[in-house]
């Protein structure tokens, strides 16, 4: 189908820097936070969603058109800054969705602040540790090789980026690597201190991973599950660590039904 | 002119089915330790102590170790144990570190220390120098890389005020914090020992250095590229209200001797053979560039002259592509004759003393340091490839070279004074060692 490409771009000034964006619909809100590796711009999935959403999609603090914020050590300092665009932004019963290190921040997110959610979702999260596994380290792994794991396989992967990534594309991923290895180089997506937090977390959370999710184990999904209250899991079938590239329909659906 | 012997002491071990023209290859961070033979680490380690003893024997002016980690080109990961034997063992040349990973110590106080009791031990004849490390480095001490300069800067810093500053005192840094800086131990030189700096790759640190008015010893890098980095050091030693010298500028690299050009050949293709460093041009090795280059480890836009394509490697001969090569993780094989072509741009160079003292002379006329580094009993390079080498360095090189040197007026950092503080120096390299250590022995 053709894509719709009405979103407009946005801008916040924060006193830790500028927050650019990405928006389009209307209805309760929904804010997409991107992978480690950065947000790739306006999706399939962000417009399905746009169909019956007021869809924000940040760069977050460091990443992309957002200004860095030099003094961040932590993602909890991520979460926080985000935390002030939700205000900004006046956005209320928010569904919160996280994919892989977004996921983790969205976690922080609501152990801290979790009045302007409706929902929260986790796709792919990183931010616990695996109690079996790890995982993977893109600090270990070329760009290209890193993101090729996130993919359910080779050649969705190629579909998607080409055999050569082109140079912006590449000079995402060296940016964003670089700002996550500001916050979150040891220990390496995950925070001890997230878990005890959950507990009390009084929002209803979707958990949803890839089946073939070679990124973040499907453990932390099962640990997500028991440390927060009201939460469930769904299991994309075939799906990669990066469902909402493989699976938008599927994904937007799973959003839009909460 | 100071002259310095250097090996990386590589952990040679022909079993392993590592090196060697018919093993697998290396590759950087991308081998288990589980094959390393400690039996084997301690003949090595006693060799190279024992190399350097000779060295000395032979008429070096200094000794220089360098620490690199998880990686069998170099031995030396804690190099200040070997400094310190070293102080206790030889009695006049210098220790030259270069250098001590900073950004890798969360307890930079303990360096302070250490070096100390290094530069008592050997009643003032330690040279200190001090580097950001490379990516391995980072990775194997898990150092956070965008954070690498600012932890340098800090740590320089604080370990300088440890050494000078009359404690106690407290330190809340950006990196490090300390409650209570009042080490019992001091350096034996006054203020401290000379901070040399060497390197390859920031512009950053060429710029730091001579706003310091430290020496900057460029590490086996080609010779245009080399006298480029020299000459931005001078333009900020302009900036900073100084003429640089001779005795700021340090340069290392491979010098061979033998007793016959046969020979000369034979071991000077063993400079590529064998576990020596995978960043070198022609040798054994893979590198992956995207460990050389972790995240935020330099700044994209703050590269020298010799780096302009992307990494070390780069400055160092081998062609590297950047991007091209994250894909491959892997650089291509060597072409088929690189000693001769190393021999040729006088990044190798080995010969008979008659050979061997022209060439030398070439770099000095087109770098003008003040300091050399011999880079000699290195790659496959056995202990009586390098035994014949430092005899013949004694006997012959190093005379020649302090004659070619006094004709081209190169000074060392112990002939003329590099912090400006003192502009004495003397045309007797040898005499001028003696004078510093008989004053720091008052």
């Amino acid at each position: 189908m053709a894509e719709a490409v009405s979103y407009a771009e946005g801008e916040l000034a924060l006193a830790t820097g500028k927050i650019k964006y990405l928006e389009q619909g209307s209805g309760p809100p929904a804010v997409i936070l991107h992978h480690s590796w950065g947000s790739p711009g306006w999706l399939p999935f962000h417009d399905r969603l746009a169909g019956s959403h007021r869809v924000v999609v940040p760069d977050m603090p460091g990443w992309g058109g957002s200004e860095r914020p030099a003094w961040a050590r932590d993602p909890r300092d991520i979460a926080i800054i985000v935390t002030r665009l939700l205000a900004g932004l006046e956005l209320d019963d928010v569904k919160l969705v996280g994919l892989g290190f977004g996921g983790y921040v969205a976690a922080e997110i609501a152990t801290m602040n979790p009045s302007r959610l409706a929902h929260l979702v986790l796709v792919g999260a990183a931010g616990l540790q695996p109690k079996n596994g790890e995982i993977t380290d893109q600090m270990m792994l070329s760009h290209r090789k890193y993101i090729e794991e996130s993919f359910r396989d080779v050649e969705t992967y190629t579909d998607y980026v080409g055999e050569e990534p082109p140079d912006d594309v590449r000079q995402l991923w060296d940016l964003s690597r670089e700002m996550t290895a500001r916050v979150t180089w040891k220990p390496y997506m995950f925070n001890r201190r997230l878990e005890p937090l959950l507990g009390d977390l009084d929002v209803p959370t979707l958990i949803v991973w890839g089946e073939n999710d070679k990124v973040v184990p499907f453990e932390c999904a099962k640990q997500f599950e028991a440390a927060i209250p009201n939460a469930r899991i769904e299991v994309v079938e075939g799906g990669g660590h990066v469902v909402e590239l493989e699976e938008p329909d599927q994904l937007a659906a799973l959003v839009g039904s909460l | 002119m100071f002259i310095g012997h250097f090996t990386e002491r590589p952990y040679q071990d022909p079993k392993s089915g590592y090196f060697g023209a018919t093993g697998r290859n290396l590759m950087d961070l991308g081998m288990s330790n589980a094959s390393y033979d400690p039996k084997l680490g301690a003949d090595l380690y006693n060799r190279y102590l024992d190399e350097r003893v000779f060295a000395e024997e032979m008429g070096f002016d200094g000794l220089m170790l360098n620490e690199h980690h998880s990686t069998p080109f170099c031995m030396g990961q804690v190099m200040n144990l070997e400094a310190a034997i070293l102080a206790r063992i030889t009695n006049r040349a210098k220790i030259v570190l270069l250098g001590n990973i900073l950004p890798i110590w969360d307890d930079p106080l303990f360096l302070a220390e250490e070096l100390a009791e290094i530069d008592m031990i050997s009643r003032g004849r330690l040279v200190t120098g001090w580097v950001r490390g490379t990516g391995r480095e980072s990775v194997a001490h898990n150092a956070v890389p965008p954070y690498n300069w600012e932890r340098f800067q800090e740590a320089h810093d604080f370990i300088v005020e440890a050494w000078t500053k009359p404690g106690p005192f407290r330190w809340e840094g950006e990196h490090y914090h300390y409650r209570y800086v009042n080490p019992w131990s001091r350096p034996y030189q006054e203020p401290h020992p000379q901070i040399w700096i060497p390197g390859v790759m920031s512009r950053n640190t060429v710029a730091w250095a001579a706003r310091h008015r430290y020496p900057y010893l460029m590490l086996a890098t080609e010779l245009q590229p080399t006298l480029e980095s020299f000459q931005y050091y001078d333009e900020v030693a302009a900036e900073e209200g100084y003429e640089a010298g001779t005795e700021h500028r340090g340069y290392l690299f491979k010098v061979h001797v033998d007793e016959t050009e046969e020979l000369a050949e034979e071991a000077g293709r063993k400079y590529v053979q064998g576990p020596s460093n995978p960043f070198l041009e022609g040798n054994q090795g893979i590198v992956r560039p995207f460990i050389q280059n972790l995240p935020g480890l330099t700044q994209r836009n703050n590269l020298l002259p010799t780096m302009r394509s992307f990494a070390a490697a780069a400055s160092r001969g081998r062609a590297t592509q950047h991007l091209k090569e994250q894909k491959k993780e892997a650089a291509p094989p060597p072409p088929k004759d690189t000693y001769v072509d190393q021999t040729e741009k006088l990044s190798i160079i080995s010969g008979t003393p008659d050979t061997v003292i022209p060439k030398v002379r070439h770099v000095l006329e087109t770098l003008r340091p003040g300091t050399i580094f011999f880079w000699d009993g290195d790659g496959a390079m056995s202990h009586d490839d390098q035994m014949r080498s430092l005899r013949l360095m004694g006997s012959d090189v190093i005379p020649a070279v302090r004659e070619m040197a006094d004709e081209l007026d190169l000074k060392g950092p112990f002939e003329a004074d590099p912090t400006g503080a003192d502009g004495t120096s003397t045309d007797d390299p040898a005499e001028s060692l003696d004078d510093a250590a008989t004053q720091a022995a008052d």
